[in-house]
């Protein structure tokens, strides 16, 4: 069904993706426009089997203000299972109307996972490396009920995008308290005016930057100590075929962290999802 | 050593694509699930949404009105203008920007006879209310490009050379 919308009624549209993976800037999907998405990281563990956990987006530009998804989780963990591992559903809401000097932007996120999720698509609270050590029918015993709060702060100023989001979740399973986190990052395309021709190397089409995340533990012990903290360069293609394509690789800056991972994703958006669903249901 | 490897990325490619299959399978499900608001938004009458967005124009400070396009005489700046056009503005306005189900003419009068500044504005704080968004999230000389090709669709005897010289409505 959602193949047929797609591909009889929705139309691609070229997008103007940032590279970030964890880090949200304060742009949101063009209202009626659905962003297909799908990613994977692999993650080096120590102590244990190294893994693949994958996910899929459903974004949908339900207004200009407001923005919805959908994850899907999923991992394999080598010499170990597949299994999935739950879904998220976040909501993004632009607070100002217009741009400012700083753009702030509400995330509301529900997560129903199991123990055994790895997509880290952010780390908060004492997540540390170890916590995915132990086999998936271990960890799956676990369910996690989560309630997350992000507030996005984003600022684009000749070309380069800053970005810095605070996170706050609470746990809404076994009395657990509020944990933190971060994530920050900068960008900028390659080339600011765009060519005349239609081309997928010209230098606009990428856009290159750095980004940072890690935990700042709990209400209890807020800081630091025994978090994990990541580094990873992020780039983005978007292709004038309407598809964008991303990779990092990331890096752990303390012990408690993951040597090394490695995301890349694809994604696709099509505007007009939403005048098409409508009309299935017998709207104009 | 390589068939432990090549396992490892077959069983891997193996349960992406069960995996994939499962997704679009409950997708579909879940956009019939989609927003209401949002569906209401494809069916408002255009007019009086035309009429409030053309009524934004009217908003741009005087400062930012009065901006020069940069790129008013790059001779590439219109055919850049115009690709990006087609990749960012015409599923709303129109493949010929005469205006589309979700977005007003830019052939109107209040569009063309507005300055460069105040169209460059428009473009960079959108009129999220109306369901214009933003799109400060392109450079800033790709939204003068799009000035540029958004002037250049007026009749010759209907804007002032470049647009540098038109009243802001």
């Amino acid at each position: 069904m959602l193949i047929l919308i797609l591909a009889f009624a929705a139309t691609p549209a070229h997008s103007q993706e940032s590279p970030y993976i964890v880090t949200y800037d304060h742009y949101l999907e063009e209202p009626g426009s659905l962003e297909v998405e799908y990613f994977s990281t692999f993650g080096t563990q120590r102590a244990g089997n190294d893994w693949i956990a994958y996910w899929a987006e459903f974004e949908y530009g339900a207004t200009a203000w407001w923005t919805t998804e959908v994850y899907l989780d999923g991992q394999t963990t080598f010499n170990d299972s597949s299994l999935f591992t739950g879904f998220r559903w976040e909501n993004r809401f632009r607070l100002l109307q217009r741009e400012h000097f700083v753009n702030p932007v509400l995330y509301i996120e529900y997560e129903h996972t199991n123990g055994a999720d790895k997509i880290l698509k952010e780390v908060e609270g004492h997540d540390v490396e170890a916590d995915y050590a132990e086999p998936n029918s271990v960890a799956r015993q676990d369910h996690d009920h989560e309630l997350e709060f992000k507030l996005l702060l984003s600022k684009t100023f000749k070309g380069w995008n800053f970005a810095q989001n605070t996170i706050a979740t609470k746990n809404l399973t076994g009395g657990n308290p509020w944990e933190f986190g971060y994530a920050m990052g900068f960008s900028r395309p390659l080339a600011l005016k765009a060519s005349a021709q239609r081309c997928n190397f010209c230098p606009e089409n990428f856009v290159a930057g750095v980004e940072m995340y890690g935990g700042l533990g709990d209400r209890y012990s807020f800081g630091l100590n025994d978090t994990s903290q990541y580094l990873a360069p992020v780039v983005a293609w978007n292709l004038p075929s309407d598809w964008t394509l991303r990779l990092s690789p990331g890096f752990g800056l303390n012990d408690n962290s993951h040597r090394f991972l490695l995301r890349w994703g694809v994604s696709r958006e099509f505007s007009g999802f939403g005048a098409s669903i409508a009309r299935l249901f017998g709207g104009r | 050593m390589m068939t432990s490897t090549w396992t490892r990325f077959n069983v891997s490619m193996r349960t992406h694509k069960a995996f994939l299959r499962r997704l679009i399978d409950c997708f579909a499900i879940a956009a019939v699930l989609l927003p209401a608001p949002a569906l209401a938004q494809t069916s408002s009458t255009p007019t009086s949404k035309d009429k409030s967005v053309y009524a934004e124009l009217a908003k741009a400070p005087q400062k930012a009105a009065a901006r020069s396009n940069p790129l008013a005489s790059d001779p590439d700046a219109v055919a850049a203008g115009g690709k990006l056009f087609a990749q960012h503005c015409a599923e709303c306005h129109g493949d010929m920007a005469d205006g589309g189900k979700k977005g007003p003419s830019l052939l109107a009068p209040e569009v063309q006879q507005s300055t460069p500044g105040t169209l460059f504005w428009l473009l960079t704080n959108g009129v999220v209310r109306r369901g214009m968004p933003v799109w400060s999230k392109l450079p800033e000389p790709q939204r003068w490009q799009l000035v540029s090709f958004i002037k250049s669709l007026a009749p010759p005897h209907a804007a002032p050379e470049n647009g540098e010289k038109a009243s802001q409505p």
